[in-house]
């Protein structure tokens, strides 16, 4: 298989403004993305944009011609939603595009307004995640579910909540130096700890903060970055997408993710890479305990033992895998829909030596990102490696 | 239910609550013994359409279960909640539990259905209580 290059990223600071559209979010992150791959809008082919809940929060649908009109591109767009994997299914399905020789050039990202709902408000809207039938008018919340499966974990695999803790205070610790991150204070073990509960097991800190935020990539073809002397050092070299039941109650296991595990082995595979070859992974903390159900489905920790990995330093940014150098979901932030795609902005600029935190990772060539929707009824996994 | 009994209603799911209202709460199952359920018309697992009602069990035990304290707006009033997956032997489901105080929860509880009544909205929810 052919490798996509990251010709350019771009992020809007992820955090709280309530009054920006989605449609200015974008066309910020996409300015950014151009002017960082030298690729000029009109080579552009097409617009590969993930939202989740664009319809409740901006009474907008039909978001793909707007984003792309947004970003000053003339090229068919589409919108693409899975959730909170709402652009990394935007980047595989952009990846495969790219791969098979239909284009040499794409734009591609994701935008989320969050914060305008407030509290309840985003709290209904990320419900929608899961059954509405069989789930949400139980009263099952996005935190809720986690919950669920923090509980499920703690009983199978043994845990407890100070573990969690130490995820939240390694990840606030990488967001330090983040300037685009929600969150750029330090947090104690403590803080969590007393920290009110939003469903129990878990608590404040234990939970992504709402966000407001834009993603956007400019993936190219290896001939086209080849052609036009492009500084992209860094390529997509592995995809893979699991699914799942939708509800919970109906999976065998309550604290596993076999849709990321399928994701991951479909991805080592086509990059031609092994669990032990990632240097360092962004994966899809939106609860502490889904940076534990991460690292056990891409095999980078032993299932029961990825509770103890902050707390132990395996992952902490001079640990032996760091994991969330970017402040993860949990400090970054996460506007939904922009979440996948940043993940891979954050592990090309990690691998390139471009981010703040690039000095954790000095000798990585390899990085993973996992991008996770629902309860990770859907899931994807990208493999990038540093080329030249 | 609410003032709007004439409300329109999401067929096979409210079925199944009346059904379960009248201690006649059922599951699919298809050919292969793989369960689900309604509404639905094709097994999730294998495809096969012949899908058979078969009663639920009577009781079920609590494989994990949250108690909620910043609910949607739809449960507002009810929170603090408890919410618990529940194994009824060929499937599993979730629901609230109800008639135990929240703290006094726990994995491995066995459990019957009741459906219930949101406090906030007045709307059926599936209830589960302490057999």
């Amino acid at each position: 298989m052919s490798d996509v290059r990251v010709a350019g990223t771009g992020l809007t600071p992820f955090g709280n403004s309530p009054e920006r559209t989605s449609r200015d979010l974008f066309a910020e992150a996409s300015i950014a993305a151009f002017e960082d791959s030298g690729v000029p809008r009109e080579d552009v082919e097409g617009v590969f944009y993930g939202n989740f809940m664009g319809e409740l929060s901006e009474h907008q649908g039909h978001q793909g011609p707007l984003m792309a009109e947004a970003a000053g591109v003339q090229a068919p767009a589409t919108r693409y939603e899975s959730a909170c994997a709402s652009s990394g299914t935007a980047v595989r399905e952009a990846v495969t595009r790219i791969r098979n020789g239909e284009n040499d050039v794409l734009l591609v990202g994701g935008a989320e307004r969050m914060t305008n709902l407030g509290t309840a408000g985003a709290t209904e809207a990320l419900a929608i995640a899961a059954d509405d039938l069989w789930e949400v008018r139980a009263g099952v919340t996005f935190p809720g579910a986690y919950a669920l499966m923090a509980r499920a974990y703690f009983d199978e695999f043994g845990g407890e909540h100070e573990d969690l803790a130490h995820i939240a205070v390694k990840n606030h610790e990488n967001a330090l130096s983040n300037e685009k991150a929600q969150y750029q204070s330090a947090i104690e073990v403590s803080d969590a700890l007393e920290a009110p509960p939003v469903s129990e097991p878990l608590g404040l800190y234990d939970a992504c903060p709402i966000s407001d935020g834009a993603s956007a990539l400019v993936l190219t073809s290896e001939s086209y970055a080849a052609e036009h002397d492009l500084e992209a050092p860094v390529a997509i070299t592995g995809t893979g997408q699991g699914g799942d039941r939708m509800a919970l109650h109906d999976r065998e296991y309550l604290a596993r993710s076999p849709a990321a595990r399928e994701a991951g082995a479909e991805a080592y595979a086509d990059a031609g890479v092994s669990a032990g070859d990632v240097d360092l992974a962004e994966v899809h903390d939106c609860f502490t305990i889904a940076e534990v159900l991460a690292l056990e489905a891409l095999d980078l920790e032993p299932i029961g033992e990825g509770i103890s990995a902050a707390r132990d330093g395996r992952t902490t940014a001079d640990g032996e895998t760091p994991i969330n150098l970017s402040g993860g979901l949990k400090a970054k932030g996460h506007p939904v829909g922009a979440t996948g795609a940043s993940q891979i902005a954050e592990v090309t600029d990690l691998l390139a030596g471009e981010h703040p935190n690039s000095d954790h990772v000095a000798d990585a060539t390899t990085g993973v990102a996992h991008n996770a929707g629902g309860t990770v009824a859907s899931a994807t996994v990208h493999v990038l490696e540093v080329m030249e | 239910m609410s003032d709007a009994d004439d409300a329109v209603t999401d067929a096979g799911f409210d079925d199944w609550l009346d059904a379960a209202e009248d201690g006649a709460a059922y599951y699919l199952e298809c050919p292969d013994d793989h369960t689900a359920l309604p509404p639905r018309r094709v097994c999730p697992d294998c495809g096969a359409t012949d899908l058979e009602e078969l009663a639920l069990p009577d009781t079920g035990e609590i494989r994990t279960f949250t108690v909620t304290h910043v609910p949607t707006p739809a449960f507002e009033e009810d929170a603090p909640y408890a919410t618990a997956v529940v194994d009824f032997g060929p499937v599993s489901l979730t629901g609230q539990v109800v008639g135990i105080d929240v703290e006094d929860v726990e994995t491995g509880l066995e459990v019957e259905l009741e459906i219930a009544t949101s406090e906030t909205t007045g709307e059926r929810v599936i209830g589960l209580r302490p057999a």
